[in-house]
């Protein structure tokens, strides 16, 4: 299998003047991973600064509910309340030892731009963070963090004014800058090699759920679940139990107002095989090819692609993915609260409100000594405007 | 020798390209002549895409009224087999690869040598991952154009002048369409690169708007590439948008051939 593919997806679809800055990325990328210095780095920011390992908490109250045993993967209690940072930090490494001298990001929820805007602050980079109109509407709290963390927050008016847009946007910022430019994408979406590097980057979360589940369960789990827009922090918990068999991994995409209405981001229940920025993967489309508009009451879900490697997961039958609407989350989102005290963001609500549903989609019921693991990715402050005003609403 | 590349047989080439669709397929239909008979020698047909990311705000406001109108790559190549008569010079198709996925790859490349298509460019389809789309190509005696860019290193230049047909399209400056053309030094050390390795013709395209740049980048280069600025004034008024591609062409014209 060729390294840029996951199977018959992924690969590197741009124009010609990025290929020469994609293919000094997977060099500098390959190098940084044999650097004893730089994982030294690495793991001393995710230790020191990031607040690693994040816990693994078991949830009593919820498990009491669901009927089996569920623990809960704390990324909302990160540094900036989401898993977005495990990936700023190693990317903003790579970035000092390219000797870039400035960043761009895209960011739909805002997690990514914030996490960026942080590692910039950090190192020193001046950065740009590129976000839908529509976005910076629902995520107004995380867009102010970006400008006090010194990040121009720039509004994309094209299309549908989301992440999509954003991400068409900060393409063309790298495009016309790209000598010293650093393109910090946020997701394992894109072209070669970003899927790969923020995949392994999102790793650490796998890693760590693997050694504190066998020290409070005893064994692994059952079952892993993850949120899935283009795929971040389901690839990082989902890689390092990829070849356990017997660990079942369940990935839950935004079914928005329901699959059948048209309205949602249920990319990989809906789409087809297509070409989309920089990859070869599963696309929400219309018949001829154009991108279709997506919705989701969670901005980090509302993206009409998927990383290539999710494709491929759901093609060899290795991740079932399955999908959550609006209103399943935001119900998932109050039982959070009320239940185990914990605010989840919309996306991660999107993982939760999937325990009611695993036993069906896994074909076999679940019982009260099942071990099941889910991600919560980030924390909901950034979601409580979102929520009440819909909640507002007769 | 293919009809592509004979369209640099006597002189430097005007190539202009267009969003086909904008703001109908009618509108575009009735244009494609016009272009041709203002001095034309290859024209370049867009199609529009949700996403374009590698084009500027002038050519995505031009897909928007074109998806607006319903026009689709099938539509599109209808059109062109519809008019191809009445067009005198090449059609060179520049897309984005989504389209083509979405119709298969074969069935593009039959569609569109059956449409009159001289040449295919697809902006993010780099030669590493055309193997499908350059044999169904060869298979139906469509040309495939591929870009190089200023960031392109030597040995990637040989591997894309290997993979090219027709002609290659050097992008002036590191930036989307319609850019400001910066220098013209970025440009004569890219096309003598390319000439190194390749005998094809080398087009210059991206920021190239006015007669006087068209005239200067047309010295260095075997065909100029003018998009965006004739979109635009087309999109305010056809006539002003043909008297462009007149005075355009003829400052191209003008240049010295080898």
């Amino acid at each position: 299998m060729n390294a840029s593919r996951f199977g018959d997806f992924g690969g590197r679809y741009v124009a010609e003047t990025l290929i020469p800055a994609l293919e000094e990325l997977e060099r500098a990328y390959a190098d940084s991973a044999k650097d004893r210095g730089f994982q030294t780095e690495l793991t001393r920011l995710l230790r020191t600064y990031v607040g690693r390992p994040t816990p693994l908490t078991f949830a009593a109250n919820l498990s009491r509910r669901a009927g089996f045993r569920v623990y809960l993967k704390r990324e909302d209690l990160a540094h900036t309340g989401a898993h977005k940072i495990n990936n700023g930090i190693g990317q903003a490494l790579l970035a000092r030892r390219m000797k870039k001298r400035r960043l761009i990001a895209e960011t739909g929820a805002g997690q990514h731009g914030v996490a960026t805007a942080t590692v910039a602050a950090l190192f020193g980079f001046p950065c740009d963070v590129y976000m839908g109109s529509e976005d910076i509407a629902r995520q107004a709290p995380n867009v102010s963090r970006m400008k006090l963390l010194g990040a121009r927050v720039i509004p994309v008016e094209a299309g549908t004014r989301t992440l999509k847009d954003a991400l068409n946007e900060a393409l063309r910022d790298w495009v016309t800058n790209v000598q010293g430019t650093y393109y910090l994408i946020g997701s394992v979406a894109g072209p070669h090699p970003y899927p790969t590097i923020v995949r392994d980057f999102q790793s650490v979360i796998g890693r760590e759920t693997r050694a504190q589940i066998r020290r409070a369960a005893g064994r692994l789990p059952d079952v892993v679940v993850a949120c899935v827009g283009g795929g971040s922090n389901a690839a990082g918990i989902f890689k390092p139990f990829e070849r356990e068999g017997r660990v079942r991994l369940v990935g839950v995409e935004a079914a928005g107002d329901g699959i059948s209405t048209g309205r949602h981001a249920a990319t990989l229940a809906e789409g087809r095989v297509g070409v989309f920025h920089g990859m070869r993967s599963v696309v929400l489309q219309d018949a001829d090819g154009q991108i279709r508009e997506t919705h989701s009451i969670s901005a980090g879900l509302d993206y009409p692609g998927v990383g290539p490697e999710h494709a491929f997961w759901k093609e060899s039958g290795r991740v079932t993915y399955i999908s959550a609407t609006d209103n399943e989350a935001l119900a998932a989102f109050h039982d959070l609260t009320r239940l185990e005290g914990i605010v989840p963001a919309l996306e991660s609500a999107h993982a939760l409100a999937a325990l009611p549903k695993l036993s069906r989609a896994l074909g076999h019921r679940l019982t009260r000594k099942s071990v099941v693991v889910v991600n919560v990715s980030g924390r909901g402050d950034k979601d409580l405007a979102t929520v009440l005003a819909r909640e507002a609403k007769p | 020798m293919n009809r592509v590349t004979t369209a640099f047989a006597n002189r430097k080439a005007f190539i202009v390209y267009i969003t086909a669709g904008d703001p109908t397929l009618d509108d575009t239909a009735r244009l494609l002549p016009a272009i041709a008979a203002a001095g034309a020698d290859i024209i370049e047909v867009g199609v529009p895409f949700s996403d374009p990311s590698a084009d500027g705000p002038v050519i995505q406001r031009a897909a928007e009224r074109a998806l607006a109108s319903g026009t689709t790559l099938r539509g599109v190549l209808d059109m062109l087999r519809r008019t191809r008569a009445q067009i005198s010079v090449p059609i060179l198709l520049f897309t984005y690869m989504n389209p083509i996925v979405a119709i298969g790859i074969d069935a593009f490349a039959s569609a569109a040598s059956a449409a009159g298509v001289d040449a295919v460019l697809v902006v993010d389809l780099p030669p590493e991952e055309a193997a499908d789309l350059d044999a169904a190509s060869a298979a139906r005696a469509l040309s495939r154009v591929y870009l190089v860019a200023p960031t392109t290193p030597p040995a990637r230049i040989r591997r894309i002048a290997r993979a090219s047909t027709g002609f290659i399209y050097f992008v002036s400056m590191t930036g989307i369409t319609g850019a400001n053309l910066g220098g013209l030094e970025p440009v004569e050390r890219g096309v003598a690169q390319i000439r190194k390795v390749s005998l094809l013709p080398v087009a210059v395209g991206f920021g190239v708007a006015t007669p006087d740049e068209a005239a200067r980048v047309a010295k260095t280069a075997d065909g100029v590439v003018v998009g965006s600025a004739i979109v635009r004034a087309l999109a305010e008024d056809a006539t002003r948008g043909l008297s462009l591609v007149r005075s355009l062409a003829s400052a191209v014209h003008r240049a010295p051939s080898k």
